[in-house]
């Protein structure tokens, strides 16, 4: 059953096109990998899936229904939860109001304080600090949990890994592998290609704006996405682009 | 007056500059607009209150509970017609738009009240007179009194809203980061509504206290605004303890400087702004950063 | 394809500018003293418009406290004719002191951000008026007049008036139009449109915006030169008065922010409004106060940002324009100054 549909969507920024008729269609259940270079126009994508940036043109159908014009706010009610770039933590507010305030789309389900709490053990401790006094690999945490607190039935993740050490980003994978239950359906920015190919079950390529390549993470061959990656064209292929 | 007395003189004054402030602060913490209007706002509460003690023969207080809703109502509307759409332009905006926001309001005060000067004083009762001698030099105002209480019960109320409930950790959150906030479900206009609406009640509150300690006329607002900028830059912008430290200090500024001689009263609270001004924000080698 | 200054359009009005100044120059002999006052107003309110749209529309300042400046000069003639200095010799004294004193105070004032600076200023003011108001030399809070300008005959005195104050509407326009032709002017017009991208790009904010401050100083003392110069007399609360920026706010936000022209069709259409309501008092001022608010919200360009937009005239080459020759017809792409 489709989750979300992305139909021809075109998102600006003043006169500059960060998005260009992009389409796709995420499942229940799936989790699909959003890859390519900075200025791709991946952020941007998941903040108009979020409600956070308005659509120049194009529809974004969740749940059946129509959310183009649903504020982010109400997106949030309705079960979609953006961790957005760079975490975003509120820096005055302790991880236990950082959690606390993000209850507010009232919606039910296995995720509360406590429950977020012990599935990222290591904040426990610092629950009463500002989320400013965290580490990096922490607020990520904290991040993340703050997006489950909704419940959502669509979890966006955008560059978990960003500024973060490699074994500091090995953890919060951890976290996520066994936060994501049978049946999320999640899609992810990130970066890293190996990472993204791993955690994924579907992958799509965006280059200036556009879908450049799209299918199955295990199968696809890995020199094709990095040739839609980096806009290359493919000797096989011989000049497609 | 000696020392003793213009030192706990300063302080009951500084308690009603801090209440005057209390609004102005809150407005600039949540959304980070100065109102250039909310002296006005203050006056106009006191003449909404003025207006049914001349017509019920109530007290100040009852005519202020009658009037409170009015100004929220009031606030509601300044909130999606003029602030609203201030936030989304420029950075100038704001301020362009409450100044003229400003001349109206003191105009429409002339037109339907002349220029006489109003008082709630009378409508007050025992509370504009009494006060107890502790010396033969000190006495206390009750009015004084009532004020540094209310302050003190005001800012600790709105510490609490803020610390302790979902409405106020929201609120924070959307001060912080408005966009974040918006992806965790807050609702950034409901905050800022509910903002203006607690910034225009304490400016109405501090409009009453205004018309009981003395009195006031249409363009009173410009006077009651800059102490209140006053207090909310000498204690720090964007603290609000900060905000009622201000507003006493400024209050002691003005009633010492009175000591020394009565008209340098205001005077010596600009002096005390503009050098913490300078202190803070320096002239050429005396940069002072302040941590945010 | 060619980056062109002027049009046709300016060409015409640039050189039909100085014909006007000219022609204004003639206007007591030929009009009554009360007339030749009244547009001695009219000049004032130029002046005023103009310097109030060099901080914020070019630098981005929002002062509520240039009748700090308005003050000084006032005053500043008074205090230099009292020394027995001959009156118009005090009067451009004054200015000159009125600009001189613009560079300490900008050394503090330009450090604070945008609320801070435009109550900071309005407080400077507040400052100013009560150390008048405790000077008996300068009349205090009663007022006091220029008392030497009774050794002129009315007439003449009028005279001189309005050809100082042509004479100083003509010098900081000028001057403002040169900035802005400048390579300083393209920088100043970098800051209007994005001062941290101006920054970036090393442009040296802090010191533009204090020579339009400074310009400023001059220019509204020079105003309040002129107020005393045309009223004789001068009170605290009123030159002091927080009412000038009223003036000054409304005469640029619904001339156009930002524009060159706009400032002085503000300064006229507030003439005309002031003209027609003599009865002046609260009402007039309501309107103004809401068409302020108004435009700012509604219409940031001002009437001027309406009209340029709308017909594509610029009057005064103060931008560039893009001009590309395609087959036979020029087709201009106007680069917004």
């Amino acid at each position: 059953m489709t989750l979300l549909k992305v139909d021809g969507l075109d998102c600006r920024y003043g006169l500059l096109q960060a998005v260009r008729g992009v389409s796709f269609e995420v499942a229940q259940g799936e989790i699909v990998a959003l890859i390519g270079a900075n200025g791709a126009g991946k952020t941007t994508l998941l903040r108009a899936i979020a409600g956070a940036h308005r659509p120049h043109a194009g529809k974004v159908t969740f749940d059946g229904e129509d959310v183009t014009r649903v504020p982010a706010h109400q997106r949030v009610a309705r079960g979609i939860a953006l961790v957005p770039e760079g975490r975003r933590l509120f820096p005055s507010l302790t991880v236990e109001e950082n959690l606390r305030v993000a209850v507010a789309g009232g919606r039910r389900g296995r995720w509360n304080e406590q429950t977020v709490l012990e599935s990222f053990p290591l904040l426990q401790a610092r629950r009463k600090l500002p989320a400013a006094n965290l580490s990096g690999g922490e607020q990520q945490a904290v991040a993340i949990g703050r997006a489950l607190m909704s419940n959502p039935s669509l979890l966006l993740l955008d560059e978990v890994s960003l500024g973060l050490a490699p074994v500091v980003v090995d953890a919060v994978y951890e976290s996520l592998a066994n936060v994501i239950t049978e049946g999320a359906t999640v899609v992810l920015v990130e970066q890293d290609l190996t990472r993204a190919l791993r955690v994924a079950g579907r992958v799509i390529c965006l280059l200036e704006g556009r879908v450049v390549l799209e299918g199955d993470a295990r199968s696809l061959d890995r020199e094709r996405v990095v040739n839609a990656y980096f806009g290359l064209r493919s000797r096989a292929a011989g000049g497609e682009r | 007056m000696t020392l003793a007395n213009a030192i706990v003189q300063g302080i009951f004054l500084g308690a009603f500059y801090a209440v005057l402030a209390c609004g102005l602060s809150i407005m600039f913490g949540v959304m980070r607009i100065i109102n250039l209007a909310h002296g006005d706002v203050a006056v106009l509460g006191a003449y909404l209150a003025f207006v049914v003690v001349e017509h019920t023969g109530a007290s100040a207080l009852v005519a202020f509970a009658a009037a409170l809703p009015v100004m929220l109502a009031l606030g509601y509307i300044l909130q999606i017609t003029v602030l609203e759409r201030s936030l989304k332009a420029g950075l100038l905006t704001p301020l362009l738009a409450t100044f003229g926001l400003s001349i109206v309001i003191q105009n429409v005060l002339l037109i339907v009240f002349s220029p006489d000067v109003r008082s709630l004083g009378p409508a007050a009762g025992a509370l504009t007179s009494a006060s107890w001698h502790v010396t033969s030099e000190l006495s206390f105002s009750a009015l004084g009194v009532v004020v540094l209480a209310v302050a003190i019960v005001v800012f600790g109320a709105l510490q609490l809203f803020l610390s302790r409930t979902q409405a106020g950790w929201a609120m924070r959150a959307t001060a912080e980061d408005a966009d974040a906030a918006e992806l965790v479900g807050i609702n950034s206009r409901s905050v800022y509504a509910r903002a203006t609406a607690i910034a225009v009640g304490v400016a109405a509150l501090g409009g009453l206290f205004l018309g009981i300690r003395s009195v006031f006329d249409p363009i009173s607002g410009p006077t009651q605004l800059i102490f209140a900028f006053e207090a909310v830059v000498i204690g720090g912008m964007g603290s609000l303890w900060g905000t009622l430290l201000g507003g006493i200090a400024l209050g002691l500024a003005q009633t010492l400087g009175a000591e020394i001689q009565p008209q340098f009263a205001v005077l010596a609270g600009h002096v005390l702004f503009l050098a913490v001004l300078i202190v803070r924000f320096g002239g050429g080698r005396l940069t002072l950063r302040v941590a945010r | 394809m060619k980056v062109e200054r002027w049009t046709r359009t300016s060409k015409l009005f640039t050189g039909g500018s100085a014909v006007v100044a000219l022609a204004l120059a003639s206007v007591p002999l030929i009009f009554d003293p009360d007339v030749v006052q009244k547009l001695t107003n009219l000049l004032i309110l130029v002046i005023l418009a103009t310097m109030w749209n060099a901080l914020a529309g070019y630098g981005g300042l929002v002062s509520v406290g240039q009748q700090a400046f308005i003050g000084i000069g006032a005053y500043g003639t008074v205090f230099f004719a009292g020394l027995g200095v001959s009156p118009y010799v005090a009067m451009l004294l004054a200015m000159v002191v009125a600009g001189a004193l613009s560079v300490p105070i900008s050394l503090f004032a330009l450090r604070l951000r945008a609320a801070q600076f435009a109550i900071g200023m309005w407080v400077i003011a507040e400052v100013m008026s009560i150390l008048v108001r405790l000077d008996k030399n300068l009349g205090a809070g009663t007022g006091i007049s220029l008392i030497q300008m009774n050794q002129y005959d009315p007439n003449y005195r009028q005279a001189y008036t309005f050809w100082m104050a042509l004479g100083f509407a003509v010098l900081f326009l000028t001057a403002l139009f040169f900035l802005l032709r400048s390579p300083l002017g393209a920088s100043l017009q970098a800051i209007r449109d994005d001062e941290d991208a101006a920054r970036s790009l090393g442009v040296r904010v802090a010191s533009r915006k204090r020579l339009l401050f400074v310009l400023a100083g001059f220019g509204c003392g020079a105003a309040g030169v002129l107020v005393v110069a045309n009223t004789l007399f001068i009170e605290p609360g009123s030159v002091f008065s927080v009412q000038w920026s009223a003036y000054m706010i409304f005469m640029v936000l619904v001339g156009g922010l930002g524009t060159f022209e706009g400032p002085i069709l503000g300064a006229i259409l507030l003439f005309a409004i002031q003209t027609t309501f003599t009865q002046g008092g609260p009402w007039y001022l309501v309107g103004l106060g809401a068409g302020a608010a108004v435009f700012a919200l509604v219409l940031p360009r001002g009437l001027w940002g309406v009209i340029e937009g709308r017909l594509g005239l610029r009057l005064l080459p103060v931008g560039y324009r893009v001009v590309s020759q395609e087959t036979k017809t020029e087709k201009k792409a106007q680069v917004s100054a």
